[in-house]
């Protein structure tokens, strides 16, 4: 048999029809939708007069465009509520789940989709957010797709979809003290820019990886996408199991047993061919934070933004332009930079893994004068973990007060906006112009990063603070 | 659904010489909320097009009465970050029927074929070429034949043919619809499932 790698193998066996010349046509177990790149899709079906073919096999949930306050309240602004409220409609009329605003069980797409065991190994989901790649960490294929894409899918439950190309990155090594899950993926994606790996679906793999829980795998798949990636993966092990064991919705089902046997195949053979294989040490690798206005601009937050020489001819422009936006100047360093917010949450980091790791940061140290915090946990039960577990009690005394559950400030559509010109340290997996707030100026880092510039306002080396 | 056929499009250009632009720039998210396709082109790059009293910025391209026409000509990796397709109704809205650049977002790329935006990929320094042809000549015109699959400009005759997967080709050129096609294979679909118990 010829070695196949995992991304074949699940991508072949989800082949309803190979187009000549064209397309695969690719069957989905599991779609996801938001309010946000959904209505379009749904009013496409409506013309057409046609039902969704497997409503079981959507979920759908508000998160994007939700405010994190009050949430029991009316939705203030008119064309927010609207668009929530035309999801409501839409899955009653089309017969699909829906967890709404106020549901127990609400919460960011690729948060809740893993919690509620709907995201299984060796799946394909879909979903109209390109931060999809998420729930690879499962060894699921998974990618973002457009909205007349959505529409497809919710229509005949398959997506015209080219093959990508492979790509395997390793991992060998161990992390320092202080470094986590996103500062790898914010370091691979310095090395290898944000267009680095379009075409490509990601494999990561090495000893680094297959140490981390699922929780960290999963922030590394989020952010597959900010180096162009159609999605990352990594093959589903014990640590995969573990983790599944504890989801009612996945260790109830009858067929569990034979699903893990099924599951225990998932995984690259041996000298199976990838079109690219790159390599890190994870040994080397430092917190990391971005300068620059895309998320392949970052440094380890004890270098300095690149000099002058240091960039292409070609790129001088792009470069100048994105360090005129941020307020910085080529070659300086980035800490001791004052920093005005702080934001901890989004499908990259509001799991509760993170909530911990930044509480456990600020436990008995007082969050400075200078900074704003939002706190937002990726789901309602991320918030009630969050609670039972006393973490929203010492949040509160360092000074920290824990919002409800949403996208929030990654992207701005709600009020958790960051006024012009302010700095903001960032959980989230974007710094583009504007992304956080018409003038914001986004530093992409780590929780424990983040927690440090908290704590003393200003960017802050974690390490420092975590060797006190 | 039937959509707007492609075939041969000649037109000016307008020059967007940035590499990576995203779809935040292209449209932000705070023009989201809306449910229906249209009227996006309004607030096609906003933040760029606008200062911060809603003045027009004199210096953005698509302020400037030298450039018009229905082809932007961008930097590499155009159409990177988000998935909205909004970002193509947003280009599509404005008047643009094609994007040149040297590479694309891979999202990006698909939600310019479902929607008749063509995007036509040429190499970097024929790029930089065009960019300069167009900075020096702001009335030079290009022709797209995209059943040739030929990208001229047209005053220096220099051409280029571009790639595009056949089946979406097609497509373009009849405007023909993924769902229609998906639709009439449903009885494949449907065995696929037979064959393979998805969803339990």
């Amino acid at each position: 048999m010829i070695p196949k790698t995992l991304f074949d193998k699940i991508w072949d066996s989800h082949v309803v029809q190979s187009i000549e010349g064209g397309p695969d046509v690719l069957y989905i177990d599991q779609q996801y939708i938001h309010e946000v790149t959904s209505p379009q899709a749904f009013a496409g079906l409506k013309a057409r007069g046609i039902p969704v073919m497997r409503p079981a096999q959507t979920l759908a949930t508000a998160d994007h465009n939700i405010p994190t306050k009050d949430q029991d309240q009316p939705i203030k602004d008119a064309l927010s509520r609207n668009q929530v409220d035309k999801l409501d409609e839409n899955t009653r009329e089309f017969g699909i789940t829906y967890y709404g605003l106020n549901h127990p069980l609400n919460g960011i797409v690729h948060v809740i989709g893993p919690e509620q065991g709907f995201t299984l190994p060796g799946m394909t989901i879909v979903c109209g957010d390109s931060h999809t790649s998420t729930h690879g960490a499962f060894g699921s294929v998974a990618f973002g797709i457009g909205t007349s894409e959505v529409e497809m899918v919710l229509a005949t439950q398959c997506i015209l979809q080219p093959k990508p190309k492979k790509m395997r990155i390793t991992v060998n090594g161990k992390l320092q003290k202080g470094v986590t899950s996103k500062d790898i993926i914010l370091y691979i994606i310095s090395q290898i820019s944000t267009g680095g790996a379009t075409g490509y679906f990601v494999e990561y793999a090495g000893p680094a990886i297959e140490t981390l829980s699922m929780e960290s795998r999963m922030t590394i798949c989020n952010m597959s996408i900010e180096m162009g990636a159609r999605g990352g993966l990594i093959a589903p092990d014990e640590i995969t199991f573990e983790y599944l064991k504890l989801i009612p919705n996945v260790v109830n089902k009858p067929d569990f047993a034979s699903q893990q046997e099924k599951w225990n195949l998932l995984k690259s053979d041996t000298g199976a061919g990838f079109d690219r294989e790159l390599t890190f040490d994870a040994g080397k690798i430092r917190p990391m934070i971005t300068y620059g206005t895309n998320p392949g601009m970052g440094i380890a937050i004890d270098d300095s933004i690149p000099a002058l020489d240091d960039i292409s001819e070609d790129r001088t422009a792009s470069f100048l332009k994105s360090l005129d936006y941020m307020g910085f100047i080529p070659g300086m360093r980035m800490l001791g930079h004052p920093v005005d917010y702080v934001f901890l949450g989004s499908c990259t980091n509001g799991r509760i893994e993170d909530l911990r790791a930044f509480t456990k940061f600020v436990k008995g140290r007082k969050k400075a004068n200078n900074v704003t915090a939002l706190i937002v946990p990726g789901s309602k039960k991320v918030e009630q973990q969050a609670i039972k577990e006393g973490l929203a009690t010492i949040l509160k005394k360092a000074g920290f007060e824990l919002r409800q559950p949403g996208c929030s400030s990654c992207l701005a559509m709600n009020e958790d906006k960051v006024p012009p010109g302010k700095y903001a340290v960032s959980t989230s997996n974007r710094n583009f112009e504007g992304r956080q707030g018409p003038g914001a100026r986004t530093l992409l880092a780590s929780p424990l990063t983040a927690a440090a510039a908290a704590i003393t306002g200003k960017i802050t080396d974690p390490r420092d603070l975590l060797n006190e | 659904m039937p959509k707007a056929k492609f075939d041969i499009l000649e037109s000016r250009c307008v020059p967007l010489p940035l590499e990576n632009v995203d779809t935040d720039q292209i449209i932000p998210a705070r023009f989201l909320s809306a449910t229906t396709r249209d009227g996006f082109g309004e607030n096609l790059f906003r933040d760029w097009r606008y200062d911060k009293s809603g003045n027009k910025n004199k210096d953005f391209v698509l302020n400037d009465p030298i450039y018009s026409g229905q082809v932007l000509v961008a930097g590499k990796n155009f159409g990177s970050g988000s998935s909205r397709e909004h970002a193509v109704w947003a280009i599509a809205d404005y008047g643009f029927r094609a994007v040149i650049s040297s590479f694309f977002a891979d999202i990006f790329r698909n939600n310019s074929l479902n929607n008749g935006l063509l995007p036509v990929v040429v190499r970097e320094d024929f790029l930089s070429d065009l960019l300069e042809e167009i900075r020096k000549k702001p009335e030079t015109m290009v022709r797209i034949d995209l059943g040739r699959q030929l990208f001229t400009i047209l005053p220096v005759g220099k051409s280029v043919s571009f790639e595009i997967n056949p089946y979406k080709k097609e497509c373009m050129m009849k405007g023909l619809d993924d769902i229609d096609y998906l639709l009439s294979i449903r009885n494949i679909i449907t065995a696929y499932e037979l064959r393979n118990n998805p969803g339990k």
